[in-house]
């Protein structure tokens, strides 16, 4: 059962992916990155990691998607078709990839995991507890400088968005 | 773990989904769709972290806590590439690439 619904999310993803990244009218290629975000976040319910698939579909499928549409709707008309490539620069690039596509399956096939049988789940509690940790193997000092980091964005967004128009007009009145 | 599914076919589709990202990555002409092709490419590395974290080392946590931060370094990027294509719309009335040609007013 867990087979087919894993064959089934893996199709949506790629065939979501493929259109997103071809699709020429802007907003529809948004709402194709949107079904490969889903996608994913199913991937990590399967995979028995909840807690990860909440922050996916907060984070990316209702946060940084959003974000995407207003800046689209900001910047474009919504009928607006894309300028695509060339047809030759296209296809050179799409064999590139698949050569690169073919080394990486090569290499990954090509080596053993050692995978350990398990059904261990993992509790919101135990990713807690490790981030808050301060013992060998904690994570309390990446998770504060990302907390900084996080607050530098938001402010560095926000005057960067702000722009020279306001300064323009200050220094004009002045 | 997925039950009767092996690490080889959910590494098959990571790489697959990180070369479409790469391809929309070269091939896109316009600003945000490139973004677009950046988070792809994030994804597909975030879900490598979860899964290798999964089916190798499953007492352990880092490969969950590697992609958390991933997920808000991810966050802050897209925020701040989105206020310098809105900033740079207002300059030069364009967000494809070929018309940034400067940065610095």
């Amino acid at each position: 059962m867990e087979r087919y619904i894993f064959y089934i999310l893996a199709l949506i993803i790629v065939v979501f992916a493929i259109a997103s990244v071809t699709s020429k009218k802007m907003l529809r290629s948004v709402i194709y990155l949107l079904f490969v975000l889903c996608g994913i976040a199913g991937i990590y319910f399967l995979i028995d990691f909840n807690f990860l698939a909440a922050i996916q579909l907060t984070v990316y499928a209702g946060g940084i998607i959003v974000l995407i549409i207003f800046s689209v709707v900001l910047v474009h008309h919504i009928e607006m078709e894309l300028e695509v490539a060339k047809t030759a620069k296209k296809i050179l690039v799409g064999l590139t990839c698949l050569l690169g596509l073919a080394v990486f399956l090569a290499t990954i096939y090509s080596h053993e995991f050692t995978v350990v049988e398990n059904t261990i789940s993992t509790t919101t509690e135990h990713i807690g507890l490790g981030l808050l940790s301060y013992e060998a193997g904690g994570f309390i000092l990446p998770f504060e400088v990302i907390s900084v980091l996080l607050l530098a964005a938001m402010i560095g967004a926000i005057i960067i968005a702000k722009g020279k128009k306001l300064t323009d007009k200050n220094n004009t009145t002045l | 773990m997925i039950a009767g599914i092996s690490i080889y076919e959910i590494l098959t589709l990571t790489s697959i989904l990180f070369f479409i990202g790469v391809y929309g990555f070269i091939t896109r002409k316009n600003l945000i769709s490139i973004l677009m092709s950046i988070e792809l490419i994030l994804n597909a590395s975030v879900v490598n972290f979860v899964v290798i974290n999964k089916y190798l080392y499953p007492d352990m946590l880092q490969g969950v806590f590697f992609s958390i931060f991933i997920i808000a370094v991810a966050a802050a990027e897209t925020a701040l590439a989105i206020a310098i294509i809105i900033n740079l719309y207002r300059q030069i009335a364009s967000v494809e690439v070929k018309d940034t040609e400067i940065m610095k007013y």
